[in-house]
């Protein structure tokens, strides 16, 4: 036991040696972009990359590094300056009870809930958050149009990350919100394929997903507020937020939630590559 | 440590052995793929095993497809196939891609079972003017069996730990709890249902053992032979 706890020491003081050659390596003036292991967050990452590089700075990529908890740790330890985010998903990962739901509020919620060394910029119109879809079928016989329309329909399943389950906005929630009751199938990887094959009537489909549009979902209006905003927000460390706002900022402001779900297309239907969506963003909007 | 600590509360918290999603569910769905697919596999690959083993014919290819089928991405095959059957009948897909991790192990215990029998034992059972089929049932598989529950053993380690994944497609199992604890960080939950996992695998793996026990030959054993792959080795 000795020794195993000696070894897994000395691989882990590699392992700490490794990252820090690799920050020093960077040098200062160099900004470090990070992304999430997650197509549309890396085509977002690129955009922030390009625009800086046009801007004169120098860039380092640090792509797909996977889920939250592997990645907060690296932007809060400076290791990591500048990462797209979603309003929503990270206040819920800093405050886990938060009870903002709309943009605006999700958005004061984040700044407040943010540690010191972090720092949101200017969120975008664009969102890539939770949403119910149904087939136009299944929207058309039952006149759907928002989540409320569901009370009554009969009988309900509806498909998810095996997660939903326990989130405030799963069955729970459309109960207390909605008073729509729903059974829940762990459908995973293959909600949506279990949508277009009946096995469910109800799924929960990012709404940056394409596929939205590719096979016509309708998605049921949250009139009550039962999803947390997700708005796509840059989160840079606090010593170089202000140094390339006035760059990042109107990025944000002009990229729409309609050319977030076209640039995901291109990735899933066209097979194009990030750089290339992410040249042809910025260039269409002048930038 | 406390994570441990918290894994156990977990484990041991009466609300998790009641209703829809028990412990007791999962785990009944998580032994049941594993049975399922180590019947078909079994099926499949002992026969296939003493073939080869008792013909000698297409001793390299198996050999090969073996070690080779060793190297497939259970995940993306599992998945893929998903797509390939359609996601009604996702059972099915799940089972055929563990029934393909299953079959080098299993494939392999069979016809080395049959294969390092003492060939002179087979030459006085000929001269005792037994026919193929005699061969076969009373003196091939009885001094098989051994090396053919050892790759059942194999197998079962391999498929318990790997059906986890049909959680991915909703189909339950153990590997649910986890697969839901990492976007909650409910970290008690992953390892609560990780350590159920590894308690289910020492389990089955412990009747095996005892199986093993129970089907090697009485002469076999008399003989300290029991492991047959020593027996081998030393020879060489």
């Amino acid at each position: 036991m000795r020794t195993l706890t000696r070894n897994l020491s000395i691989v882990g003081t590699i392992a700490t040696a490794a990252v820090v050659g690799g920050c020093a390596a960077g040098g200062s003036d160099t900004i470090v972009v990070g992304s999430q292991a997650y197509y549309s967050n890396e085509i977002v990452a690129e955009i922030y990359a390009q625009a800086l590089e046009a801007e004169g700075f120098s860039v380092e990529r640090s792509f797909q590094i996977g889920q939250r908890d592997a990645y907060i740790p690296a932007l809060e330890a400076g290791e990591v300056d500048l990462f797209p985010e979603y309003t929503g998903n990270l206040l819920q990962f800093y405050d886990a009870d938060t009870t903002a739901t709309e943009t605006t509020a999700v958005y004061d919620a984040l700044q407040a809930a943010l540690p010191e060394q972090l720092t949101a910029l200017a969120m975008s119109p664009a969102t890539d958050q939770d949403s119910y879809n149904v087939t136009s079928e299944f929207a058309a016989a039952n006149s759907l149009e928002s989540i409320g329309d569901l009370a009554g329909v009969s009988p309900l399943v509806l498909g998810g990350a095996p997660e939903l389950e326990e989130r405030p906005y799963g069955p729970s929630g459309l109960m207390e919100v909605y008073g729509v009751s729903v059974e829940f199938d762990a459908t995973g990887e293959v909600t949506l394929d279990a949508l277009l094959a009946g096995e469910v009537q109800v799924a929960n489909i990012y709404t940056g997903n394409p596929a939205i549009a590719q096979y016509g979902l309708v998605t049921l209006a949250d009139s009550e507020g039962l999803f947390l905003a997700s708005n796509i927000v840059p989160i840079a460390g606090s010593d170089v937020a202000d140094e390339i706002a006035s760059i990042i900022n109107p990025i944000s402001e002009a990229m729409s939630p309609d050319e977030l779900v076209a640039m995901n297309l291109q990735s899933t239907a066209e097979e194009m590559s990030a750089p290339d969506i992410a040249a042809q963003w910025l260039e269409e909007n002048g930038f | 440590m406390e994570v441990f600590a918290d894994a156990w509360q977990w484990l041991v918290d009466p609300q998790n052995y009641v209703g829809e999603g028990s412990l007791l569910q999962r785990s009944l769905e998580h032994v049941g793929y594993t049975l399922w697919v180590m019947a078909v596999g079994s099926a499949i690959a002992i026969p296939l095993g003493f073939y080869i083993g008792h013909t000698g014919r297409g001793r390299g290819w198996a050999v090969g497809i073996t070690g080779a089928a060793r190297a497939l991405p259970t995940f993306g095959l599992f998945l893929y196939l998903v797509l390939v059957i359609g996601v009604e009948r996702r059972e099915i897909a799940a089972v055929i891609a563990l029934v393909l991790l299953a079959i080098p192990p299993l494939l392999a215990g069979a016809y080395s079972g049959v294969d390092q029998i003492d060939r002179r034992v087979l030459d006085a059972a000929r001269a005792q003017g037994m026919t193929g089929w005699q061969l076969l049932f009373r003196v091939e598989l009885p001094l098989a069996l051994p090396l053919v529950v050892g790759g059942i053993r194999n197998a079962v380690l391999q498929v318990v730990a790997t059906v986890t994944l049909i959680a991915y497609v909703g189909l339950g199992g153990l590997g649910y709890d986890i697969i839901q604890g990492i976007p909650l960080r409910r970290f008690d939950q992953m390892i609560g249902s990780a350590f159920a996992i590894v308690v289910i695998a020492l389990l089955l793996d412990a009747v095996f053992a005892a199986l093993t026990r129970i089907v090697t030959p009485e002469g076999v054993r008399r003989a300290g032979g029991e492991d047959i792959r020593a027996r081998e080795n030393s020879r060489r």
